[in-house]
């Protein structure tokens, strides 16, 4: 059917490296399926270079303040524009610790939305609820962020906070004056945020998990507890994938979280203490930053930003992978 | 099988023959380029948010008046403003506070700095019981905001307040979060009012703030006060107005406890006019004069003095003109002090002097 490349005709040899090519791209020859792949390839090669291209673009605009600050930038407590002081710790450390609170809180609430929706609820009740909980992954975050000054910060700062400071108030995590502005209100605020994102996927890997797996373990004799539980190990993989968008997601909101969480650049270890985020300071202070430094230590952080993502993700995948290993098939679990 | 065979077949095609649109309504460039098109004329604007609303206002005013001349204004921030007219990517920009000398320096060509009108920082407060307004004395404020005043009965508060019976619980600050004009003109008043602030703090559009709670823009800080019981916070003068917040009383530096309004503002601008310097790049807090309201300051537009294109020069000229004219009756209902009349003759003095190629475009 091809050409042969070795015909002195011009025209016949070019068929013959075209034909080649198509080889390269479908070994069945077929120019369509040559045609898709290439198309698949150019999709996936797109989101290498927008990676690459963004690293290349940070790393580039961040130069004058790495050169200047080097390893210090990222040791650095002092954030004083004004003396031309760059230094980055308490917003790595805000930005970690707000998405730790936010994980902790919505991780459990996810599962349980979840499991409920999928094992327990009777379908006219499975189905509004599944999509409220669509619905609050939808809301735009500056008014979660609105939400969070006008109501949520109140609440927690009179029926959450002193509750918390007289029982625990020996933990230095609940020290300090309550202004129902901070730490604890950004990750909380996040936590609600992540919440409808988690579930919904955890959702829909849960119904993903064949019936058989619930019916082997129901006809072995097992309680609904222990059936879930079966469906849960199956769902693992699925599950930790969940997680690690919501963790995403948390890492990087910026307007709900600056509106609560205090903007304060200090290392505390009270949660009722205003803290600041990475993402939140580069909102805040991108459009006023005049000097080339202060622009430059904006874009570092964003730098950082992406490596902070990048590391914690690398860690909750591979605490997953551990855990999933270590409790390994069906038939231990149930 | 036969249909889906065939949408499979077809569903390639419609992509390659989308990228190639995209392609292609990519690639003609220009066209659209400034003032390109015969006789409209269009001129591009960024900077300053806090005039934003006068300055739409003056482009749809303006607009009805010289329908030929399409002007465009973009409320990025004072930051972005300088930056994008020292790059020349617009005509004009705009900033509250004034440019740096370094900043003027490094411009591709001479800038020049035309003020507007004016605006104020005012403190507003969540004190439960207290109905009549409070009064501050500078080093006061600059003490709370330093955090060495630290209940809200201190002596030196009640001094003030001698008729207040103010509550014993600690004093929450608030205050700007985002890099902003407002923060920059607190700060350079608290400069000027404590030596201890100037050494620690400094002024700026993002200084590191001693103590308290960061709100993200007038809305945020005002929420954080609204919502927290004792709570200090400063805001601009034309969002307390329009909010309808509690606002304190501040003396001034002859001894007067002055309310914000928008004539006490336009009278610290009219009082500084001996110390204004010729290129009227002028910081007007804590002024001296009878009456004046001491954290005022001018917001300015920003134009090259030498305009390449005569055209658009003459517009941005005409535009300016009536700007400091007819539109600074705009001013009050915009909630905006108007500028002095004095301010107004050095401004159109600098108007005048803008030309294009030798000619004087006035």
């Amino acid at each position: 059917m091809t050409g042969n490349s070795e015909d002195p005709d011009d025209k016949l040899k070019f068929v013959g490296l075209w034909a080649r090519l198509l080889n390269a791209f479908s070994p069945t020859g077929n120019p369509g399926d040559a045609m898709f792949r290439g198309l698949l390839f150019t999709a996936a090669l797109l989101s290498l270079l927008i990676v690459v291209g963004m690293i290349v673009a940070l790393a580039g605009q961040s130069m004058l303040s790495i050169r200047q600050f080097g390893f210090s930038f990222i040791t650095g407590t002092d954030w004083n524009p004004v003396k031309g002081q760059f230094g980055a710790l308490p917003f790595i450390y805000g930005t970690i610790v707000s998405s730790l609170i936010a994980i902790l809180i919505s991780v459990p609430l996810s599962l349980g939305i979840a499991i409920f929706l999928v094992e327990q609820a009777p379908t006219y009740l499975a189905r509004p609820l599944g999509f409220l909980v669509e619905l609050l992954a939808a809301i735009p975050s500056v008014v979660y962020g609105l939400w969070g000054i006008f109501v949520l910060a109140p609440f927690l700062r009179v029926h959450v906070e002193p509750p918390l400071q007289s029982w625990f108030g020996w933990l230095p995590f609940f020290q300090g004056p309550i202004t129902g502005i901070g730490l604890l209100t950004g990750g909380v605020i996040l936590a609600i945020m992540v919440t409808p994102i988690i579930s919904a996927i955890v959702r829909d890997v849960l119904t993903a998990v064949p019936s058989s797996q619930r019916e082997a373990a129901l006809a072995l004799g097992a309680t609904k507890w222990e059936t879930t539980r079966v469906v849960l190990v199956n769902g693992a993989p699925g599950i930790a994938g969940a997680v690690i968008l919501g963790l995403g997601r948390a890492l990087g909101e910026t307007m709900a979280v600056t509106m609560v969480i205090g903007n304060r650049p200090q290392i505390s270890l009270s949660l009722f203490a205003p803290s600041y985020t990475i993402a939140s300071v580069i909102a805040n202070e991108f459009t006023e930053a005049t000097e080339d430094i202060y622009l430059s230590a904006l874009v570092e952080l964003g730098l950082i930003l992406f490596f902070v993502t990048f590391v914690v993700n690398a860690i909750a995948r591979l605490l997953v992978w551990n855990v999933t290993r270590k409790t390994g098939g069906v038939g231990r679990a149930a | 099988m036969f249909r889906a065979l065939k949408t499979f077949r077809i569903t390639p095609l419609l992509a390659i023959a989308g990228l190639l649109f995209v392609a292609f309504s990519c690639s003609p460039g220009g066209g659209s380029g400034p003032g390109a098109s015969g006789s409209t004329i269009s001129l591009q604007g960024a900077g300053a948010t806090f005039p934003n609303p006068l300055y739409q206002k003056w482009l749809s005013e303006y607009g009805k008046l010289h329908p030929n001349v399409r002007i465009d204004y973009q409320s990025i921030g004072s930051g972005g403003g300088i930056k994008q007219i020292k790059e020349q990517t617009v005509d004009f920009g705009a900033s509250d506070a004034p440019m740096k000398d370094e900043d003027l320096k490094s411009a591709a060509a001479e800038l020049l700095h035309i003020p507007t009108v004016l605006g104020a920082v005012v403190l507003t407060y969540n004190l439960q019981g207290v109905d009549k307004p409070l009064r501050f004395s500078p080093d006061v404020i600059a003490d709370i905001f330093l955090g060495t005043i630290k209940k809200w009965n201190d002596a030196r508060i009640q001094a003030d307040n001698p008729d207040v019976s103010l509550p014993t619980s600690d004093i929450t600050v608030a205050h700007r979060s985002d890099g902003s004009g407002t923060s920059a003109v607190f700060t350079d008043y608290l400069s000027r009012v404590s030596a201890e602030w100037k050494e620690k703090v400094g002024a700026g559009t993002s200084p590191k703030w001693p103590v308290g709670l960061g709100g993200k823009g007038n809305e945020g800080v005002t929420g954080q006060v609204k919502q927290t019981p004792n709570t200090l916070g400063y805001v601009e003068l034309a969002y307390a107005v329009q909010n309808k917040l509690p606002v304190a009383l501040i003396k001034n530096r002859s001894g007067d406890f002055i309310e914000p309004s928008f004539d006490a503002v336009t009278a610290a601008a009219a009082e500084s006019l001996p110390t204004t310097p010729d290129d009227l790049r002028v910081s007007i807090t804590d002024g001296a004069g009878k009456g004046t309201y001491p954290i005022s300051s001018y917001t300015y537009l920003l134009v090259y003095k030498e305009q390449k294109d005569e055209a658009k020069g003459k517009a941005l000229v005409d535009f300016l003109w009536w700007g400091i004219h007819e539109g600074e009756k705009f001013a009050k209902d915009l909630n905006y002090s108007p500028l002095p009349a004095d301010i107004v003759k050095r401004a159109e003095v600098k108007i005048n002097s803008i030309h294009s190629g030798g000619k004087p475009l006035r």
